[in-house]
């Protein structure tokens, strides 16, 4: 059991105080039925009202909770079977990003996604979950095969973000997540793309330009962490909280600005507490979204994308009077947008 | 050019878009420290006489610099930023855009424009850094998507000027689609085989960098340009380590095979009409 968050505290304490006069029950063989039953009970509660009201910064930490179920999880609960594959097939393997085929019942699927470490050792094999360039060019390798033969793309993000090194950058970090944000536009199969975790800017957006975005019930997708926006608009770390309200970065927020298409649900105290529930939902969304995206021809598909990304944006438009000048912008925009 | 007439005669830049330079003012170069004239200076297009150095220009000064005859149109003036977050730091976002509108005579952190460069039409969307760093939020990618919309319509090259700190905060997973949303478009100008060039000036980082910066027909930069993902003070604390002399430089970039070429930027006008015939169908 790991430690619990500052605002889990109560409720563990509880459980606690249950588990103790559980063992006082079994070695002085006394009946606390009762009291236990209140106890569990009053957990119950606690649990409804605090995970019932999370702020923005709570949900960044079930979001980041160490025994929360990374991508290989899901891909080993929710696929039939899977075969990894390695590699760009340019420089090397990068452990931050899998990738392989899998089924899902009867279908084959593609299913890719960062992966974070468990215990020290792991952690730094896996950088952390912060791919290089080379992480993303294997996403992309894995893609273009999917679509050579036809099969679905599962896409699990959960980065806190492109790792910034000074080989990264030699190998264009940049370069790389921009070509899969252009060549996943049109990619002529289904994309779903799942926040499983964090979703940390450009190093979560280059595996996530889908037909069907979603979020998890306590996971963050934004252009930048609380910590580093904390850094730079407050200039301290102090103000990690405040960054992570002005950020509007949970599930809720983002489906309320249209950039995802829905919520998963997780079960009470987040996706540790039942990984299995979860698994289910997100192979549920999954099944139910590959039946529908398989009805669509490849060009509806790439269209959609398209058309989807294109409209995200909320900006106002001044009335023309406000500025004086010649018929300069106003008659060849008008032009342009017209079809 | 059937559609393109002239309006009027003469310069159409609005007067207060006009920067008249009064004689006898001096600049003094950042890198060098010397002094030149500062008609001069414009007359070298901004750039130092004595070492090359080439100062920090917006919109305008590239306009100026590429159009023919000093002429051209703006595209979408009239967009501005919303306020989808109620976003509020040290100040909130609305007075933040309204204050930096007033001190900058902009709107947002980008202009796009419509005009001849040595009689080759082009489409040219060019950042400001003095607007909140050139950063990346919704208008940018909307006055950048509606751009490629001009393009395909008529048939008219791209350009994006890059110069920008990178997604712009304030208007939080939003400012981060757009690097989506244009990247995503720029499949149209693709598949139409309009050419798209992408120039990266100093600085060019994060989100921009990191979408459509990088995926021009053709990349390339000014001189000694800052280019990156991460900024260099990230890696920096991240690697524990000094920097290479050098790094994430334009000429850094080129020996590592992201650019294509790099272009004084007294050479870029007669470089990009070159460009434009040789891709010219």
């Amino acid at each position: 059991m790991a430690e619990p968050l500052d605002f889990e505290k109560p409720v563990f304490e509880l459980e606690q105080k249950l588990e103790e006069v559980r063992h006082m029950a079994e070695e002085k063989h006394l009946d606390t039925t009762d009291m236990a039953a209140k106890l569990e009970e009053q957990i119950l509660e606690l649990k409804k009202q605090i995970y019932g009201n999370l702020t923005r910064w709570q949900r960044v930490q079930l979001s980041r909770h160490p025994e929360r179920p990374y991508t290989l999880d899901y891909i080993q609960n929710i696929c039939d079977e899977f075969h990894e594959f390695h590699g760009d097939r340019n420089f090397k393997d990068d452990k931050a990003i899998v990738g392989g085929l899998g089924k899902i019942g009867q279908q084959t699927v593609m299913v890719i996604g960062q992966q974070k470490g468990r215990d020290t050792k792991s952690r730094q094999y896996r950088n952390f979950g912060m791919p290089n360039p080379e992480g993303y060019r294997k996403a992309l390798r894995l893609m273009k095969l999917a679509e050579k033969f036809g099969k679905p793309i599962i896409c699990f993000i959960d980065t806190p973000g492109a790792f910034p090194g000074l080989e990264a950058e030699e190998r264009g970090q940049g370069e790389a997540i921009a070509k899969n944000l252009m060549d996943m536009a049109v990619i002529e199969v289904p994309i779903i793309c799942i926040v499983i975790g964090e979703g940390a800017s450009g190093g979560a957006l280059g595996i996530g330009i889908g037909n069907r975005i979603y979020q998890l019930e306590n996971t963050w997708y934004s252009v930048i962490s609380p910590e580093s926006c904390s850094s730079i608009l407050w200039r301290s770390w102090d103000h990690k909280q405040e960054a992570a309200e002005a950020l509007k970065l949970t599930a809720e927020d983002n489906l309320e600005l249209g950039i995802i298409d829905g919520i998963i649900p997780e079960p009470l105290g987040g996706a540790h507490q039942d990984p299995q529930e979860v698994y289910r939902n997100v192979r549920e969304q999954i099944r139910k979204d590959i039946k529908y995206l398989k009805t669509k021809t490849p060009d509806k598909l790439v269209a959609h994308r398209i058309a989807k990304f294109s409209a995200m944006g909320v900006f106002e438009e001044l009335p023309h009077e406000e500025h004086h000048g010649e018929a300069t912008s106003n008659g060849s925009h008008k032009k342009a947008s017209e079809d | 050019m059937s559609w393109f007439k002239r309006v009027k005669e003469g310069i159409l830049t609005r007067t207060e878009d006009k920067k008249e330079t009064p004689d006898g003012m001096w600049y003094k170069c950042e890198e060098c420290k010397q002094a030149t004239p500062t008609r001069a200076l414009e007359e070298n297009c901004w750039v130092c006489p004595h070492c090359e150095y080439h100062k920090q220009i917006g919109s305008y000064e590239y306009f100026q610099l590429l159009f023919d005859g000093h002429e051209w149109r703006e595209l979408d003036r009239d967009l501005i930023s919303g306020n989808p977050l109620n976003f509020t730091d040290t100040k909130d976002y609305v007075s933040r855009i309204k204050a930096t509108r007033e001190k900058t005579n902009l709107n947002d952190a980008i202009r796009v424009a419509f005009g001849e460069v040595e009689g080759e039409e082009l489409v040219v969307a060019c950042m400001d850094f003095k607007f909140i760093g050139g950063s990346m939020g919704s208008v940018m990618g909307e006055k950048i998507s509606r751009a490629i919309d001009f393009s395909l319509k008529y048939s008219v090259p791209l350009l994006v000027i890059s110069k920008s700190g990178g997604a712009r905060m304030m208007e939080g997973a939003l400012s981060l689609m757009q690097m989506a949303k244009i990247s995503a478009k720029l499949n149209l100008l693709s598949q139409q085989k309009i050419p798209y060039f992408s120039l990266m000036t100093d600085p060019t980082t994060g989100g921009v960098t990191a979408s459509f910066a990088m995926l021009g027909d053709l990349n390339f930069a000014e001189p000694n340009a800052l280019i990156g993902f991460a900024g260099p003070r990230v890696i920096k604390e991240t690697i524990g380590k000094d920097l290479p002399e050098g790094f994430q430089r334009a000429e850094f970039l080129l020996e590592h095979g992201f650019l294509d070429f790099i272009v004084p930027r007294g050479e870029l006008k007669a470089k990009l009409a070159s460009l434009i015939r040789l891709f010219e169908k």
